[in-house]
């Protein structure tokens, strides 16, 4: 089997693990580096808004143009009056973006440039768009934002608590920051495309969250009546509990959205395709990486502040505390007994009725 | 030392967790596996069935991937109030009848939002045309009537008045009953008498010719001419008048494919033939050109007549040149004989009303009566006032996807999904081994399901494929496949714990299929909300997202589980084969840990084989 397949057997074991929740000040520290910067870049740089947002024309030319880049950078200029962005697509097609002018100049603008480059003008594919249609898109788009946030954290406050809810709350919008933020720092455009990206990684992002925030509500269902590990510890188990199905639904996500990128990239050179799986990848890895490293080590820094975790947390410390000062005098003991094979029979025997008897030892487990 | 620890601890809390829901809930859906692919098996052959059957066997494709041109109106935002629904489908509609009037039925025009319209026109038009046709507020035309008659059905008599002959038939009787009469308040030469004498006639039909009661009078009276009362006869020249005649003659306005022909390319300053449906009987006319225009239609109001017995009418206020050429058209008009002192409210080529005039209207105040409902007034106002839109809009955005450019971006995102679909089919066989058939039957069915259901939707909501929809369906694989891989880690956990493959099944279900609820909800909330809210690609991407979501729960619940308890009897995989991907030992599983560790052991035990 593979070795990822043995990594998940030993994770599960918790042979392995790395303590997430201890490291958390660590990555706290990262991600909040990485959102000011990000912050940074959007308030320094600001976001590259394409033609969707300006209001303008792009046009497309059929595939095999005979004319150069620069040629057709002329045209455009001459038939617009404005500034002509010219790319030379993958498939040998010319994207030919002018920026500020409203619908109904840029048809004249297109018959005059079809005529300059020798084209029907019903083979130039055109879009033209008015200055105020992208801004009532990402109008929309932050209204859809704000109404799925309220009610993602009220079915989150529902089905599981409302700590969990602030913690994928704050997730996710690290995660369309850091997104945004790349944005503005690379200077990629920002388009339609790019806005149905980023709306996208909402729903993943959380999904991945959900995924983790499932298996720590189930295991820290009956987390008062031991003494054995704080609501920490358990969130760290989850955590890596669900790694390796949280790799697996990564690499799955991003290998199609892979796909799409090297294909809207490569072959189309631009366009929708290329503009939302490239805000999905971004967004996707952010999601991946906030949901493991933030949310949840988030949830347990908020539940550590209940009374009933603190107290837990002091029992099991404390617990430890004379666990360790046993073991010490068990290997005391053990060495004294210079005996081979005595001291593995010990270390189960010694773990198993230490449950057993904290358990009958507190009132409240022997519900069960 | 704490993480072996864990290790006793946390079995024991899930073992007794899950065994006392599962008893009931999952006992009976396993025990009939056969049932849900079954089900699920009709469902596809039903649906696939329904398919062929309807003849749509690809999806519609979106303008942007199958060439045209999409244009996106939006009301401008002063109007207030008057952005309502009602409006919004009266513009709906007039812009519909106005692409559709190019001569391509499969234009489509539909609302978006609160306040934008959306207008596809797929390739094969002129976009430039029909986007001055869909943006233009006013194609309102005042013409007068040279010839009119019921078209279609029974009334087969070809009429042999063309515009340069008028003919006119003496019955006035079969005038529209729509009567112009004029109610100046500037002047006092006009009285109220031409209303009373106009409901006198037109009262009991409303804006329609009596059709039922008078067979084909209009035509009766044939060859008789009086060119010099059509205004249109100087213009016309004799070959133009020959061809309308004969267009005219031809018309059947029953049909929509010959309305479609009409009308719409009407250039105002000739005459021509326009169809109008009058109490839903249909009416061919010949138009003389157009003598006044919409646009000078200052104001139109429905009100109810309370003096007269007239009931609801439109009063229209005339701007100053609007007024004089009214005046002057009403006058020459009033001379004739029906139908040719009636003119034509022209809207977008299509006759909405023709009411006669009885003497010459100066002043620039005129008012239409009939016996008009309120509705019928108040639309008809509606027309006047705005020409033709209830709203003025505005363009948003204009996109023309050429053929060929349309074709290469369904290509390439055909084979995304290609590269995608194969990257991930790849993974999960390395990953998964055997197991991935499991998932790759899965993601077949759902892509069926998909495919078949996105034909369906294409003829009944007008669900068109583009490419952001394209996009969500490739980032819905992802989707589908996590949600094997939960369920596929919860049966290796199980394996792990130590026990054989169908106890395994079957209790790493209930929990798996909690997550995969969970997180499938979330992801169609998102989808859902972005439905609603938001306008243009945006809603293409959600709808697909959404709807892959919910047949995600679909096919996990009615295929991948059954498939998978139904596998767990194959000896391949519950032996563990080497490459079953469910291999015990390469798993890490050990079974011995946990005898020692759970009293309970022996009662799972027991409870086990039975439900397995």
């Amino acid at each position: 089997m593979s070795k990822l397949g043995n990594l998940g057997a030993r994770l599960h074991r918790g042979e392995i693990s790395y303590d997430f929740v201890g490291k958390r000040k660590i990555w706290y520290g990262v991600s909040i580096l990485i959102t000011i910067t990000a912050i940074l870049g959007l308030a320094v740089r600001g976001l590259n808004m394409g033609i969707e947002f300006k209001g303008g024309a792009v046009f497309t030319t059929p595939t095999h143009m005979s004319a150069s880049v620069t040629q057709a950078e002329t045209y455009a200029k001459d038939a617009s009056g404005h500034e002509a962005i010219v790319q030379k697509l993958g498939n040998g097609s010319l994207r030919i973006q002018i920026a500020g002018i409203d619908t109904g100049q840029s048809d004249k603008i297109k018959q005059e440039l079809a005529k300059d480059l020798n084209l029907n003008p019903e083979k130039l594919a055109a879009d033209l768009v008015g200055p105020s249609w992208g801004q009532q898109i990402a109008n929309k788009a932050w209204e859809g934002l704000g109404i799925f946030m309220v009610l993602v954290v009220i079915y989150l406050a529902i089905a599981f608590e409302w700590r969990m809810a602030v913690a994928a709350l704050v997730a996710l919008i690290h995660d369309i920051t850091i997104t945004t933020g790349i944005y503005a720092l690379v200077g990629f455009e920002v388009t339609p495309g790019t806005v149905i990206g980023l709306l996208t990684i909402l729903g993943y992002s959380l999904y991945d969250t959900v995924v983790v925030f499932d298996s720590l509500k189930e295991q820290t269902k009956d987390i008062t009546k031991q003494t054995r590990f704080t609501y920490s510890d358990i969130a760290n188990m989850s955590i890596n509990g669900t790694l390796v199905r949280s790799i697996n639904t990564t690499v799955v996500a991003l290998l199609p959205v892979a796909g799409l990128l090297f294909i809207g990239g490569g072959f189309l050179g631009a366009g929708t395709l290329n503009d939302i799986s490239l805000s999905l990848f971004v967004g996707l890895a952010a999601g991946a990486y906030s949901s493991i490293f933030i949310a949840t080590p988030l949830v347990a820094d908020l539940k550590e502040r209940e009374p009933a975790m603190k107290a837990l947390t002091k029992r099991v410390l404390a617990k430890r505390a004379q666990a360790s000062a046993e073991e010490d005098l068990a290997a005391e003991r053990a060495v004294a007994d210079d005996s081979a094979d005595a001291a593995p029979a010990v270390v189960g025997p010694r773990n198993q009725p230490a449950s057993r008897s904290r358990g009958r030892g507190r009132p409240s487990g022997k519900r069960r | 030392m704490a993480d072996r620890a864990d290790r006793a601890g946390r079995p024991e809390r899930e073992y007794e967790k899950v065994a006392a829901p599962k008893r009931g809930r999952s006992a009976s859906a396993q025990s009939k596996p056969g049932r849900s692919l079954a089900l699920i098996l009709i469902a596809i052959v039903a649906l696939t069935g329904g398919m062929f059957l309807s003849g749509n066997t690809t999806p519609r494709l979106g303008i942007d991937l199958a060439g045209g041109t999409s244009i996106t109106l939006k009301a401008k935002a002063d109007q207030g109030s008057a952005i309502n629904k009602a409006n919004m489908d009266t513009a709906v509609d007039i812009m519909n009848r106005r692409v559709n009037g190019l001569g391509v039925s499969e234009a489509e025009v539909q609302t978006q939002g609160t306040d934008n319209i959306i207008v596809n026109i797929p390739r094969g038009t002129n976009s430039k045309e029909a986007q001055q046709q869909v943006g233009t507020t006013a194609k309102l035309y005042f013409r007068p009537v040279l010839a009119s008659e019921p078209s279609g059905g029974s009334t087969q008599s070809p009429s042999p008045s063309a515009s340069p002959s008028g003919s006119s038939s003496p019955n006035p009787s079969t005038s529209p009953s729509s009567s112009a009469s004029s109610k100046q308040k500037a002047s006092s030469s006009s009285t109220a008498s031409p209303t009373a004498s106009a409901t006198s006639q037109g009262r009991a039909v409303t804006d329609a010719l009596k059709a039922g009661s008078t067979p084909s009078p209009s035509t009766s009276a044939s060859g008789s001419s009086k060119p010099s009362a059509t205004p249109s006869a100087s213009s016309s020249a004799a070959t133009t008048a020959a061809k309308l005649q004969a267009q005219y003659a031809a018309l059947d306005c029953s049909k929509p494919a010959e309305r479609a022909k009409v009308g719409g390319a009407a250039k105002p300053g000739e005459p021509t033939i326009a169809c109008g449906q009058i109490r839903k009987v249909w009416y061919k006319y010949v138009l003389g050109p157009a003598a006044v225009d919409g646009t000078e239609v200052k104001k139109a109001q429905a009100v109810f007549d309370t003096q007269g017995a007239s009931g609801w009418q439109v009063q229209m206020t005339f701007s100053n040149s609007g007024a004089k050429k009214f005046a002057d058209i009403t006058g020459q008009l009033a001379k004739n004989q029906s139908p040719q002192n009636e003119f034509g409210i022209v809207l977008d080529g299509e006759v909405v009303s023709s009411p006669f005039v009885q003497q010459a209207i100066t002043g620039g105040q005129a008012e239409i009566s009939g016996s008009f409902t309120q509705q019928d007034a108040q639309s008809l106002a509606n027309m006047l006032s705005y020409g033709a839109l209830p709203l003025s809009f505005q363009e948003q955005s204009v996109t023309t996807v050429t053929a060929a450019l349309g074709g290469e971006q369904l290509h390439a995102g055909l084979l995304a999904g290609a590269i995608g679909l194969a990257l991930v089919v790849l993974y999960l066989v390395v990953y998964y081994r055997g197991l991935s058939l499991v998932a790759m039957a899965s993601l077949l069915v759902s892509a069926i399901l998909t495919y078949v259901i996105m034909s369906l939707l294409g003829p009944a909501i007008g669900f068109a494929l583009n490419l952001p929809a394209v996009c969500g369906a490739i980032v819905a694989i992802g989707i589908t496949a996590d949600s094997f891989i939960v369920y596929f880690e919860r049966i290796r956990d199980e394996i792990r714990e130590g026990r054989s493959l169908r106890p395994a099944v079957e209790r790493a279900w209930p929990r798996a299929r909690r997550t995969i609820l969970v997180s499938d909800f979330v992801s169609f909330l998102a989808a859902a909300v972005l439905f609603i809210v938001t306008v243009g690609k945006v809603q293409g991407f959600a709808f697909t997202l959404g709807l892959t979501t919910v047949l995600d729960v679909v096919v996990v619940f009615l295929f991948t589980k059954p498939l998978m308890t139904l596998l767990a009897r194959r000896k391949f995989f519950a032996s563990g084969h080497k490459w079953s991907g469910l291999d015990p030992k390469s798993l890490g599983a050990k079974p011995p840990l946990r005898r020692t560790r759970r009293p309970a052991g022996p009662a799972a035990g027991s409870v086990d084989p039975k439900e397995a």
